[in-house]
């Protein structure tokens, strides 16, 4: 474990889902912690929950039972619009399948979160350069997804996911939907991001991202199975 | 950044844009319409009778002006009578008739007033001058065109023809010394007008019968309550009060403007659908997008604004199009109704009155952000996990 303090907590999360009679469960008290920093990796096979948690940790979705706070921040207590108010400012997604806004530019998918952030259009315009510059697109500021490459559009999710600097970035299978190469430039992205500083939980298939990461969660049936400290 | 995701949004499927905005446009037009016509008439009808400050016309008993042939005998000493009230400031009495009249170029059967020039209601001069004597007429531009006659020509009018003795009542040498506007005869009349004596001798008229006396009432004076008076003490006639007119319009168009009504509420509802459907069909392909942005932290009433907006956006540019369409339109049809024999050119069936067209175009825009209210709230309510789920699986 890192010293640092944690950035996110997560204490015996629970997640049922109505299923008839007898409701699944998706999560059988799960807890977490991630310091700041820090770049772990959830593991398991398909159906185990990696995602669910990773949907409670960002608080897209209410626990059954148990708890997440996030820079000491209690995420289920907080109103829907707290919540959302919270993603914005403090949790960065990047997901699966990129979910760029399609008639938006990749300029103006990243400057999204900054206009809604408040932050001017000068400031923002400005701010999205600077992050597609960081993530290798600084050149492709005004092209539509559709005019980029899958690598691409990742790249610019998460330029996004990055844009008001959160505390936290969370992945779904970020290279899920990418080729070996492409996959390869994301990990070093990844790790990259890292040493810059962000802390990163990433949900994955891929043994070389989870590879690439300083701690790798197992799960299966909902639960931990191991929790271990690779670098 | 609202307006650049509503642009984007609206620019994605350019062609349904298009249509949504040309069906409401069509919706608007035919609200724009009906909202004319239903205040149309009544207002030119209004405007048409206080055009020259006459507020009661009054007619031989029980008819209306000009309904029948019937006349008011004895002008002269019911005019004398009528000067009791001291409401009354002024009296403009009018007969009509035909006369046949002969030019140097041609000749024709024209609609014949006579009138008292000096306080005259029935025309305005726009050549030459008005009536200054007996031997004098004034003349529609159609009467010059069809009878070739210029101004100072002398015309030879005859009047009472029998049309199975070919003979005629009396003749006269009139001068020709102004073109006029006949503001209450169909557009193009073939009509001339001349001193009321004139055309009593023209017609052989016996005594000093009137079609139709025109009062003006003194500033302050109640209209209604000089028609009273008029109605107990001169028996031989009807009077007629411009807001008693309007009444009897207003309860002869009652049935007209219902359907009006209920037209333009289903064109409003028309547009409403259109809108709505156009907006959900919009809200459901996107839900995944909307999922995404609210994970991302976009607020839920950030995401209703764009997609209320939407509609607005496709509502107004829709009515700007109906504004335009419901113009030309209203101008085509009016153009074809105004032409019914027998109506006053000035009678306008589609009046364009920017109040009226505020309120539609007001109507409208409630209409889009109506539209929206509910696509809206269905794409900001979906929970989030659940979507971006399905949309994967999808």
């Amino acid at each position: 474990m890192s010293d640092s303090a944690p950035v996110l907590s997560a204490r015996d999360l629970r997640r049922d889902y109505p299923m008839g009679e007898s409701p699944v469960h998706a999560l059988r008290g799960v807890s977490l912690e991630v310091a700041a920093g820090d770049y772990v990796a959830i593991v398991g096979p398909s159906g185990c929950g990696k995602s669910t948690l990773l949907n409670l940790l960002g608080a897209i979705d209410r626990p059954t039972g148990g708890t997440v706070a996030i820079r000491g921040e209690p995420v289920e207590r907080l109103s829907d619009r707290e919540r959302t108010r919270f993603r914005l400012l403090h949790i960065g997604f990047v997901f699966q399948r990129f979910y760029l806004m399609p008639a938006l530019t990749a300029g103006e998918n990243v400057e999204l979160p900054l206009a809604e952030a408040g932050m001017s259009r000068a400031e923002r315009k400005a701010r999205a350069r600077e992050l597609l510059t960081y993530v290798g697109l600084g050149a492709r500021v005004t092209h539509r997804p559709t005019q980029l490459s899958g690598g691409e559009q990742q790249r610019v999710a998460i330029a996004r996911a990055l844009a008001n600097r959160p505390a936290l970035l969370l992945c779904d299978e970020p290279t899920g939907e990418l080729d070996a190469h492409t996959g390869a430039e994301m990990i070093a992205l990844f790790e990259r991001l890292n040493a810059d500083g962000t802390t990163l939980v990433v949900v994955t298939h891929d043994e070389d991202l989870a590879a690439a990461a300083k701690r790798v969660v197992h799960m299966r049936d909902g639960g931990v199975v191991s929790d271990t400290r690779v670098r | 950044m609202l307006l650049t995701l509503v642009r984007a949004s609206l620019q994605r499927h350019r062609l349904r844009t298009a249509l949504a905005v040309i069906g409401v446009g069509v919706s608007a037009a035919l609200l724009l319409d009906m909202v004319m016509l239903a205040s149309g008439m009544r207002e030119s009808f209004r405007s048409l009778l206080e055009a020259r400050g006459f507020e009661i016309r009054l007619t031989p008993k029980g008819t209306l002006p000009f309904d029948t042939d019937a006349s008011i005998d004895s002008a002269g000493a019911l005019m004398a009578q009528l000067r009791a009230d001291s409401d009354i400031v002024a009296m403009s009495p009018v007969l009509g008739g035909q006369v046949h009249v002969r030019a140097a170029a041609g000749s024709a059967t024209a609609v014949a007033i006579g009138i008292d020039p000096a306080v005259q209601g029935d025309y305005e001069v726009r050549t030459g001058r008005d009536i200054a004597a007996p031997d004098q007429l004034v003349a529609s531009a159609e009467f010059l065109r069809a009878t070739g006659a210029r101004l100072g020509d002398t015309l030879r009018v005859e009047g009472g023809y029998d049309a199975q003795m070919r003979t005629v009542t009396a003749e006269r040498r009139l001068v020709l010394v102004g073109t006029a506007h006949f503001l209450y005869m169909p557009a193009n009349p073939r009509a001339v007008a001349m001193p009321l004596a004139t055309l009593r001798a023209l017609t052989g008229a016996r005594g000093d019968p009137v079609s139709l006396i025109m009062l003006r009432l003194r500033k302050g004076a109640i209209a209604d309550s000089v028609q009273a008076w008029i109605a107990a003490r001169v028996p031989p006639v009807t009077p007629i009060s411009t807001a008693a007119a309007l009444r009897q319009v207003d309860q002869r168009l009652s049935y007209f403007r219902q359907l009006a009504f209920i037209l333009g509420s289903v064109s409003l509802a028309v547009g409403l659908l259109l809108v709505t459907t156009l907006v959900t069909v919009s809200v459901n392909e996107r839900l995944g997008e909307i999922a995404v942005m609210r994970a991302i932290g976009v607020a839920t009433g950030s995401i209703v604004a764009q997609v209320l907006a939407e509609g607005v956006v496709i509502m107004s540019a829709g009515s700007l199009l109906g504004l335009g369409l419901g113009l030309a339109t209203a101008h085509y049809l009016n153009g074809i109704l105004s032409s019914f024999p027998g109506l006053p050119a000035a009678i306008d069936f589609f009046l364009f009155q920017p109040r009226d067209a505020w309120v539609s175009l007001g109507l409208l825009a409630g209409c889009g952000v109506l539209a929206g209210a509910y696509p809206a709230w269905r794409g900001a309510s979906m929970p989030i996990a659940v979507t971006l789920r399905e949309e994967a699986v999808a």
